[in-house]
């Protein structure tokens, strides 16, 4: 065996090697790292969106002050990675992975918490910016479920003010508008402490003091869309959809491998080494996969795989219309393949660039995935297949021709060419 | 050469995608699409009961909340079932206390149950889907007929982007004819199905701008030149349209009943990208060469 061709079968026989090697030990916990959309583990996804009203109007100062309050509620449920983003002039969405009460959150999430003390004539004495904490807590000595209060400075001078003028009198704390409680003031409170009764549960008690702590919306927020996947549902939905991809995987795999073989095979393992690459990728941007997202994979592996399709065509041309022998097919069939590939890449990222700009939530999610696959898969077909396939043929492992995909059928012939 | 002549049977093609697609927009006009709560707004419950339960215990339930017109379905895994564990049920949008109340009400009337999915959509979220998809596809078209104008010549260009309208139309009948549920997902799948059909038009499409500049002279026969370059490149049409129907077709048979509406777009999707790269995107091209005398005027590629 002479050392150049001893060389070439070395270098393959390792990057095949490494490469499966590489793709059957991390393609699972790669999978399983990056995050997954609600809608495939399951949790709660909320839309908010501001409004205007005479009090006030909606702009970027409010809904970052917003955003910034859903960051302190959503925190003290106590998720493991939810995300709050601002989406467009005034909605901001919340993801809850995996979160337990739904509901409890989403009421949460929703209240402005514009927390109110007023007199007996209905004058607003105290208002939530008078706060310094809040916290829940169970009365020893009656049982009942309370939310302690404790006020600034300011705000402690203002509650021995209202407490003093109204002794014997009723004053109200409200939240949003609703009466939380009316207690009978029976004496001043002067040491800047207030406490809130009436809740029904501790858990109630405990999200009220989590609203109340994290201040009152600046503006009227709405909940306009909320969307629950149950566990159970979602880990159905992610079972099947891994399923379902392995074997259409798993079918493209040996579609090659019979069409091409050798040929097929390099580009089977080029496949894996790019199905790695692009998860690696997401990881590392930290991308959410959706649905949509996993629709941008499989279209991203068909062109992966059209790439391929494309070399060997021309390989097969070169090799059986043009007489060239297998070295020379398959340099001019990589060099033919290339334009081809280019342009019909080009318009496709082009098409996932402009979803990506204008897009919002799921779409953007799917143009990412469609357009950084793409990029991809051009670079794996004209560099890693490129070598290794050329390893391959200087490598001479059959001396048949049709081992390499070079023989398999053609729908024309030269004489096809002339025009006239 | 004896091969079928493609492109000389041209009308017949364009006539036979103009009957799908007018049926499909008769069908459009009278029936319309069946849309999900993602376009209409409303609320979605998905329920799984302890033990199997009827439609009429459900609508009796909701009853007491004047919802009894919602649709209630069973999702059971044989077809004739009259009872299931799992419900699922479409009402109009509710408030959040007012769900909360029908919730614990089925709890109570109807059995206990885990929840599957529950979904609430407002009714303004809908449209804005359908404007941002609609104004990202005819942006990315312009771009793309400015590339392909740049790279190829406009003719090719504006045929391409006229056979990805084709695919969406023929796309949009096919869910109008058997009234799948059309939701947000529905839009990716349509972006998915133009991303595909314009790569692989664009491949046949430089195959014939290779035959122009090598093989071509001036006043040939032009349909004998697309008959060629669609043959040399069929197998790569045929074989890269197998593939990605493999991942589809198995998203559709084993993947969750979520995806189901999602892969059937792609396969009718990728079917017909395939189709009109082939059938309508390259004969159009013809049309319009004749079109605009495009004999005469040499382009750069067109070797003379």
């Amino acid at each position: 065996m002479n050392p150049l061709r001893k060389d070439s079968l070395i270098k393959l026989i390792a990057c095949v090697f490494a490469i499966i090697g590489i793709f059957i030990a991390f393609i699972k916990p790669l999978a399983f790292s990056i995050r997954q959309g609600l809608d495939l583990q399951g949790g709660t996804h909320v839309v908010l969106e501001a409004e205007d009203t005479d009090i006030a109007k909606v702009n970027d100062d409010a809904m970052n002050r917003v955003i910034t309050i859903m960051e302190k509620r959503v925190n003290a449920l106590g998720l493991t990675e939810p995300i709050i983003q601002r989406e467009g002039e005034r909605r901001v969405i919340i993801e809850l992975p995996g979160v337990k009460d739904p509901d409890a959150a989403i009421q949460t999430i929703g209240k402005t918490a514009m927390l109110e003390f007023k007199d007996e004539e209905g004058n607003t004495v105290l208002t939530g910016t008078d706060l310094k904490d809040a916290q829940a807590a169970t009365n020893q000595q009656n049982g009942q479920n309370v939310v302690n209060l404790e006020f600034t400075e300011e705000g402690a001078k203002k509650f021995a003010d209202l407490t003093t003028k109204n002794v014997g009198r009723t004053i109200a704390i409200l939240l949003d508008g609703e009466v939380l409680t009316a207690p009978n003031v029976r004496e001043p409170i002067l040491g800047g402490k207030a406490e809130i009764s009436g809740q029904k549960t501790l858990e109630e008690a405990q999200n009220l003091a989590v609203v109340l702590r994290s201040g009152a919306l600046p503006v009227k927020v709405n909940i306009i869309e909320t969307r629950t996947v149950g566990p159970s549902l979602g880990q159905d939905s992610k079972d099947k959809s891994e399923f379902a991809f392995a074997v259409g995987i798993g079918a493209v795999l040996i579609f090659m491998l019979l069409f091409y073989r050798l040929s097929g095979f390099i580009a089977d393992v080029a496949l894996m080494a790019y199905t790695i690459m692009l998860l690696a990728l997401l990881y590392l941007l930290d991308a959410t996969l959706t649905l949509p997202g996993v629709a941008g994979i499989i279209l991203s592996i068909g062109m992966a795989v059209d790439a391929n399709v494309l070399i060997f065509e021309h390989f097969k041309e070169e090799y059986q219309i043009q007489g060239k022998t297998l070295r020379l097919a398959m340099d001019s069939g990589f060099k033919r393949a290339f334009t081809t590939i280019f342009d019909s890449n080009v318009t496709t990222i082009i098409a996932a660039g402009v979803l990506f700009f204008l897009g919002t939530g799921t779409i953007r999610g799917f143009a990412i995935t469609l357009g950084l696959g793409t990029i991809l898969s051009m670079f794996t077909a004209i560099t890693l297949s490129q070598y290794l396939l050329k390893l391959m043929i200087k490598a001479r492992i059959s001396e048949n021709p049709g081992s390499y995909g070079a023989t398999g059928f053609m729908l024309w012939k030269k004489e096809d060419l002339k025009h006239e | 050469m004896n091969k079928f002549n493609l492109a000389g049977h041209r009308n017949w093609f364009f006539l036979l995608s103009l009957l799908i697609i007018l049926s499909g927009l008769f069908c459009m006009v009278t029936r319309g699409f069946n849309f999900g709560i993602d376009f209409t707004g409303g609320t979605i419950i998905d329920l799984k009961f302890d033990h199997p339960v009827t439609i009429a215990e459900v609508r009796t339930s909701l009853a007491k909340y004047s919802l009894e017109g919602s649709t209630i379905q069973l999702s059971g895994t044989q077809s004739d079932v009259t009872a299931s564990e799992d419900v699922m049920i479409r009402a109009v949008d509710m408030e959040e206390n007012q769900r909360k109340e029908v919730m614990a009400a089925l709890q109570e009337d109807v059995g206990h149950y885990t929840v599957l999915r529950e979904e609430k959509v407002g009714a303004t979220i809908g449209g804005e889907l359908i404007t941002n998809a609609v104004l990202a596809l005819l942006v990315s078209w312009a771009l793309i007929i400015l590339y392909v104008a740049y790279r190829f010549e406009w003719r090719f260009g504006v045929s391409a982007v006229l056979a990805l309208v084709h695919d969406i139309l023929i796309v949009l009948s096919v869910f109008s004819l058997t009234q799948r549920q059309i939701d947000s997902s529905f839009v990716a799948a349509l972006l998915t199905i133009v991303g595909y059909s314009i790569n692989d038009t664009i491949v046949i499409f430089d195959r014939i701008r290779e035959n122009l500049k090598l093989h071509f002279r001036r006043g040939g026969d032009v349909d004998r030149l697309v008959n060629t370059s669609i043959f040399q490149t069929l197998t790569r049409s045929l074989y890269t349209v197998f593939t990605v129907l493999f991942t589809t077709f198995s998203l559709y048979f084993f993947g969750g009943d979520t995806t189901k509406d999602f892969a059937f777009a792609l396969l009718v999707g990728f079917s017909v990208g395939c189709y009109s790269s082939i059938f309508i995107a390259s004969p159009l091209w013809i049309v319009f060469r004749g079109l605009g005398g495009g004999k005469e005027h040499g382009k750069p590629e067109t070797a003379h």
